[in-house]
């Protein structure tokens, strides 16, 4: 009776791939930003990364202690929700923000509601909204000039990051009435210059959070990632395709279709948010229809927040916002099995 | 039935807030300062005992049909009361709490104790269930705001807590912060609630 058939249940072919290994090529793909980061805005950068990872290692042991669940920091996942973190955070915060936020990313967004795997959130976003409604100040100054770089990438304004150039200018221009001729025209003239910031920005050599500034630097983690077939191309694409559109179709200050719709890919968190963020395995849709959806619904709140929102930017809370709207997205995408009806 | 038992439940092991999960909305609303939870408190505490006392003075000859219209007038006379008395003696008070002390007329533990409890009993009974809870509403309303000022606003009953150093965290006096407050008691009665029922 020995030579007898194994009756199991499928899966019967099992991938190799495991929860370390995932997270740690995701690490291996943000290091070049982060390398940009430490040369851009100096040392202090990997202070408050390295800071910021430390919290998040420190706060998941803790939990999962209490919570007496196994301990597996060395799974990696605390590493890349501090780096996230670390890298939506501007280069001169007090270094105790980073720690605060990490903990509270880490136990509200991932420990309460089971650890890995079932935070419906990107608990690197929750972290980053928390300190953003708490201490608003800290987190939305910029005053570390990116070395060969301005904050506003435009050569002629040197005092804000591009996307605060944009809304005061899109403020002003809107209202033009309420503001002096001389602002009108500062206004107009920053909107003309945008074209002439795209290689700051693409390079990275302009004020903003410490990973976000450079897109070169997070395209080649990016294509990294979509090469090991990690991330795929859906959320990405349809989420900067989304948020280009509109922004061709709507930002610009000669009624429709007169917007600039390559700074508004490259500036501000976008291509750190589509690639790294969006694209958690955890928190986005696992069919083909809702991960397009998941991508246009977040192109659009990003949109909606830049253009006609109180923040500069949207990216974080667009992505978080969708998150939420993942387990319908799964339900209603279903895609139909073969024979079904 | 026990005098104690009946005050004591109140309190702790049916509290309206962390237990039965009643009166939410003003909880949530009211509870970013310890100054304004107490305010809260006392006007609740004094709506309830006194519409408990009423409830149950009427109980044999109110027809069950109407009997809502009939308590939620009872309560209304109350909550007129306390938001009169309190615009004359505490405006500021008054002021802060705003639209919350006229909604205390649909606040789920009155018309709860009036329905479950005061309909149901004798009159001493009720009044002592009425002031049961609303210590219990008061002190679950005090607890939360404790956290709340302390973490969001460095201050307790307005009183500095911490040195100037401290950064006041804000988002816990705005809504979220009464969320995770409430969430993380009742988080940790259960865990106690488990604890003393494996151990015994």
């Amino acid at each position: 009776m020995d030579k007898n058939f194994y009756v199991s249940p499928s899966p019967h072919i099992k991938d190799r791939d495991s929860i370390p290994k995932i997270m740690y090529s995701v690490i291996l793909a943000l290091v070049p930003a982060g390398v940009g980061a430490v040369y851009f805005f100096g040392i202090r950068a990997l202070y408050v990364i390295i800071i910021t990872v430390l919290s998040a290692l420190v706060s998941e042991a803790i939990c999962q202690k209490i919570m007496k669940r196994p301990v597996t920091i060395t799974d990696g996942s605390a590493i890349v929700t501090g780096i996230l973190l670390a890298y939506n955070l501007p280069a001169e915060v007090p270094f105790w923000l980073p720690v605060v936020g990490a903990f509270f990313g880490i136990v509200i967004g991932k420990a309460v509601f089971g650890g890995l795997g079932f935070n419906p959130m990107n608990p690197a976003l929750i972290g980053r909204a928390f300190l953003m409604a708490s201490w608003p100040v800290y987190m939305t100054v910029f005053n570390t000039v990116p070395k060969n770089g301005t904050l506003s990438g435009i050569s002629a304004i040197t005092s804000a990051t591009p996307l605060n150039v944009f809304k005061h200018a899109r403020e002003i221009l809107i209202n033009s009435s309420s503001f002096s001729t001389q602002q009108v025209t500062e206004a107009t003239n920053a909107m003309s210059q945008f074209s002439s910031s795209y290689g700051s920005l693409f390079w990275g050599k302009v004020g903003g959070c410490l990973g976000e500034t450079s897109a070169a630097l997070l395209l080649l983690g990016a294509v990294f990632l979509m090469y090991k077939r990690i991330i795929g191309w859906k959320i990405p694409f349809s989420y900067i395709g989304t948020v280009a559109l509109l922004s061709w179709i709507f930002s610009g200050n000669d009624g429709l279709f007169s917007g600039d719709a390559l700074f508004h890919v490259l500036s501000g968190g976008l291509i750190l948010g589509a690639f790294f963020m969006a694209t958690d395995m955890v928190t986005s849709p696992i069919t083909f229809k809702g991960r397009i959806f998941f991508g246009i619904g977040c192109g659009i709140i990003t949109v909606i927040i830049r253009l006609w929102g109180g923040y500069p930017e949207g990216v974080s809370y667009s992505i978080l916002l969708m998150n939420l709207t993942v387990p319908l997205l799964d339900k209603f995408s279903r895609p139909k099995t073969f024979g079904g009806k | 039935m026990k005098v104690t038992q009946e005050l004591f439940k109140g309190i702790y092991s049916s509290n309206p807030v962390f237990r039965l999960m009643l009166g939410l909305c003003p909880t949530l609303a009211v509870t970013s300062s310890v100054n304004n939870a107490i305010g809260m408190g006392g006007a609740a505490t004094f709506v309830l005992i006194s519409s408990n006392f009423v409830v149950s003075l009427i109980r044999k000859f109110v027809p069950s049909k109407i009997r809502i219209p009939v308590y939620i007038t009872v309560i209304a006379t109350f909550v007129t009361i306390v938001d009169l008395i309190m615009a004359g003696f505490f405006p500021d008070l008054h002021k802060s709490l705003g639209i919350f002390i006229p909604l205390i007329v649909v606040n789920c533990i009155i018309l709860g104790r009036a329905e479950a409890f005061a309909s149901k009993n004798n009159v001493f009974f009720s009044l002592i269930d009425g002031l049961g809870m609303g210590i219990g509403f008061t002190l679950a309303l005090i607890t939360i705001s404790t956290f709340r000022e302390i973490l969001g606003n460095g201050t307790w009953l307005g009183m500095p807590v911490f040195g100037s150093s401290f950064k006041p965290a804000l988002l816990m006096i705005l809504n979220p912060g009464a969320f995770f407050t409430i969430g993380f008691i009742i988080a940790f009665l259960n865990w106690l609630d488990r604890k003393t029922s494996v151990s015994s």
